[in-house]
């Protein structure tokens, strides 16, 4: 996993709640096998004018200039900044990776649903949860001057705005290490391979039923 | 010894590790795997030269792609027939049990889990997908986990998890005549948003919850997701017990009864303290229909489309507006006069026998409304048509004009050709009305069968209390 410390970039606003995962990647591309390429397609829905599938170049399709990824001054940004509820639906973790394949590394929001933060620190993608107040003056910088770099310092745990203020954020420890150090969160627990097995001996002996 | 909660109880017994900080390392004891979410997870397992941790744990079967017109010569749509047939390629390089599409117990895996018995109270059941919550529904712990989980599940048999928070809902007294599961847990919904039950593991409790069948109490543990909780649960009684009896992956004869001894023990203990505890009256309800782009915007079926000018907080006011904009809906009609094109009786939520014969008793005798283009029946699994098909509900679908179909997800989410076309407006029987769920640019209202089935012979939405 790609390890996460600190990103200096500008933000693109998505001012709703409830983001939802199916409008974050449509259905039609969680029928790639791969888990690459989601980039292009992230926000489809509102990104583009036009419906898009797999086998549909984007290139030939017609993007919604209302849509802000579509905006000049928002292109590059790699942290987005949303409103409550952001990721709720769907478990899809084609959500995560097409957010991290476009090229965010982080985003802000004041609450999150449960799969969708928990797939984030899966794949190097850190949801940055602010008070809905703190998060409002992000939307506030970043309506004045779009070009307002913001930097997110997970070591530090904290979100430094252009004027010097900084908004710091809770974190799970555990999470933190493995974003920090880019840690494979499966060969970690197959550290615990011995505990796994007792576990099971126990419970075979206890409940039988459950290992047919 | 401390009072628990049931998930307290499930949650104890299956810690393989207490990290001490609140997380724990977790024994998954199901594992059901489908087509979407798990390529990259069989990918992950060969890229580090890994094999599946316990193969008997794991059920696996085709559901969100599958058409739902004859499938004997195999899927048409090229991608869909990649992803399917690299859930069959890598089920069997693994050695995992897998219903193929055409096996008369294929289904939707949150339908075939239960229905095989390979749902049973007291486990932990993971899939990659949020409608997990279903299983729940048995007094497991059931839950949605994102692809890397699907990996570490296959990998470790274990998932590293952060303990939720307890909360119980109690339903209370009985609902009226002609409310159905799928009313109860859209009011709960209503009441306590799509974010509720963020955070939490609801257990959903109460006369009118211990008087819905397993079919009910599924339904209700299906959207606790969209209430936000990643796990619903019902406490085991009576009613679950001989559910899951008699089944091909149930314990038999020694087994069954340790099982049922244990079984008896899954529920909260008096006194046990929850985090949050919210009460609702169930006279108080009656048939939802949801107006909006999130679950949480529904109303009951006497009311009108809310007014967003009387809406005081900024953040939700322009919410509402977007979704009526989405809808195409104008603020203060009543629900009774929104017509629709299309009616979607099936998912994971409301595609069991008992949700097809609810529907099929509407339609029974009567026609599909002029202005409905299509009425799709679509059941949650071969076994579920087949029943259904021995009760002559199908013909009765049939006489009605609505189509009778090959189980799947189908327009739930509209991966396979069932789906809504830019600015169509469906009662279905799903769970999610979110933007584009059920095709680009179409609407969806969610509504329990009954009142999909009566919306489709009447072209618009009616109290299912006063149809005749």
């Amino acid at each position: 996993m790609r390890a996460f410390t600190t990103v200096t970039a500008t933000v693109a606003p998505l001012d709703r709640p409830n983001v939802d995962t199916d409008a974050i990647i449509p259905k039609q591309y969680l029928k790639s096998i791969k888990r690459t390429g989601f980039g292009q397609y992230l926000f489809d829905d509102w990104r583009y004018l036009d419906q898009g599938d797999l086998d549909i170049p984007v290139a030939s399709r017609r993007p919604n200039p209302e849509f802000v990824l579509n905006q000049d001054a928002y292109r590059g940004a790699q942290v987005l900044v949303s409103r409550e509820n952001f990721g709720c639906g769907s478990s899809r973790e084609h959500a995560v990776w097409a957010l991290e394949d476009y090229g965010f590394r982080a985003v802000i929001a004041p609450s999150y649903a449960d799969i969708f933060f928990n797939n984030s620190f899966k794949n190097g993608f850190l949801p940055i949860i602010l008070k809905a107040d703190e998060v409002q003056k992000i939307f506030e910088v970043v309506a004045k001057d779009a070009a307002s770099e913001v930097t997110v310092d997970l070591p530090a745990q904290q979100v430094k705005l252009p004027s010097g203020e900084v908004f710091n954020f809770e974190i799970d420890e555990f999470r933190k290490d493995c974003l920090v150090r880019g840690l494979d969160e499966i060969g970690l627990t197959l550290q615990n391979a011995d505990s796994i097995r007792a576990y099971e001996a126990q419970r075979k002996a206890s409940a039988p039923w459950l290992f047919n | 010894m401390n009072a628990k909660t049931l998930y307290d109880k499930l949650w104890d017994a299956h810690i393989v590790r207490d990290n001490g900080d609140g997380s724990a390392l977790i024994y998954i004891d199901r594992h059901l795997v489908h087509e979407v979410t798990s390529p990259q997870a069989f990918d992950g397992l060969r890229i580090n030269n890994r094999k599946p941790w316990r193969i008997d744990a794991n059920l696996a079967v085709a559901d969100h792609n599958v058409p739902t017109t004859d499938r004997s010569q195999g899927i048409a749509d090229p991608i869909s027939r990649t992803q399917v047939d690299a859930l069959d390629s890598n089920c069997a390089e693994f050695g995992i049990t897998e219903f193929r599409m055409n096996d008369l117990r294929q289904g939707i895996v949150h339908v075939i889990g239960p229905e095989q018995g390979a749902t049973l109270p007291g486990m932990t059941v993971v899939c990659g997908d949020s409608h997990t919550s279903t299983h729940g529904a048995f007094g497991a712990l059931a839950f949605g986990i994102g692809t890397s989980e699907v990996e570490h599940a296959l990998a470790t048999q274990t998932l590293v998890l952060k303990k939720s928070k307890n909360m119980r809902i109690t339903v209370r007294g009985n609902v009226g005549p002609g409310i159905t599961a799928k009313d109860i847990v859209l009011a709960i919904i209503g009441e306590i948003g799509t974010a509720g039950g963020t955070g939490y593991t609801v257990e959903f409790a109460g006369e009118a919850i211990a008087a819905l069948s397993m079919e009910g109490r599924m339904t209700v543990c299906n959207m606790a997701i969209e209430g936000g909780a990643r796990a619903g649960i019902v406490a085991v009684d009576q009613t679950t017990i001989d559910y899951v009896q008699g089944r091909p992956f149930s314990p038999t004869g020694e087994n069954l009864d340790k099982a049922i001894a244990w079984w008896k023990t899954l529920h909260t203990d008096a006194g046990a303290k929850f985090d949050r505890e919210v009460v609702i009256e169930a006279s108080g309800i009656q048939p939802q229909v949801t107006w909006g782009t999130s679950p949480e915007m529904v109303l009951p079926i006497d009311a009108r489309v809310p007014d967003p000018s009387k809406e005081g907080d900024a953040v939700k006011r322009s919410g509402m507006e977007k979704a009526l904009a989405y809808m195409g809906l104008t603020a203060n009609t009543p629900i009774e006069q929104i017509k629709i094109d299309k009616v979607f009786i099936g998912s994971c939520t409301n595609s069991r026998i008992e949700d097809l014969r609810a529907a099929a008793s509407v339609v029974k005798g009567k026609k599909r409304a002029a202005n409905v283009t299509l009425a799709l029946v679509v059941p949650g699994s071969g076994l579920v048509k087949r029943q259904a098909e021995a009760e002559g509900l199908d013909k009765i679908f049939l006489d009605a004009g609505f189509e009778w179909r090959e189980p799947g997800c189908s327009m739930c989410l509209a991966m396979n050709a069932d789906r809504l076309e830019p600015g169509e407006r469906c009662a279905s029987t799903s769970n999610r009305n979110f933007e584009g769920r059920q095709g680009s640019g179409g609407r969806t209202h969610l509504v329990s069968p009954a009142m999909a089935a009566a919306a489709g012979v009447a072209g618009h939405f009616v109290d299912i209390r006063s149809f005749q």
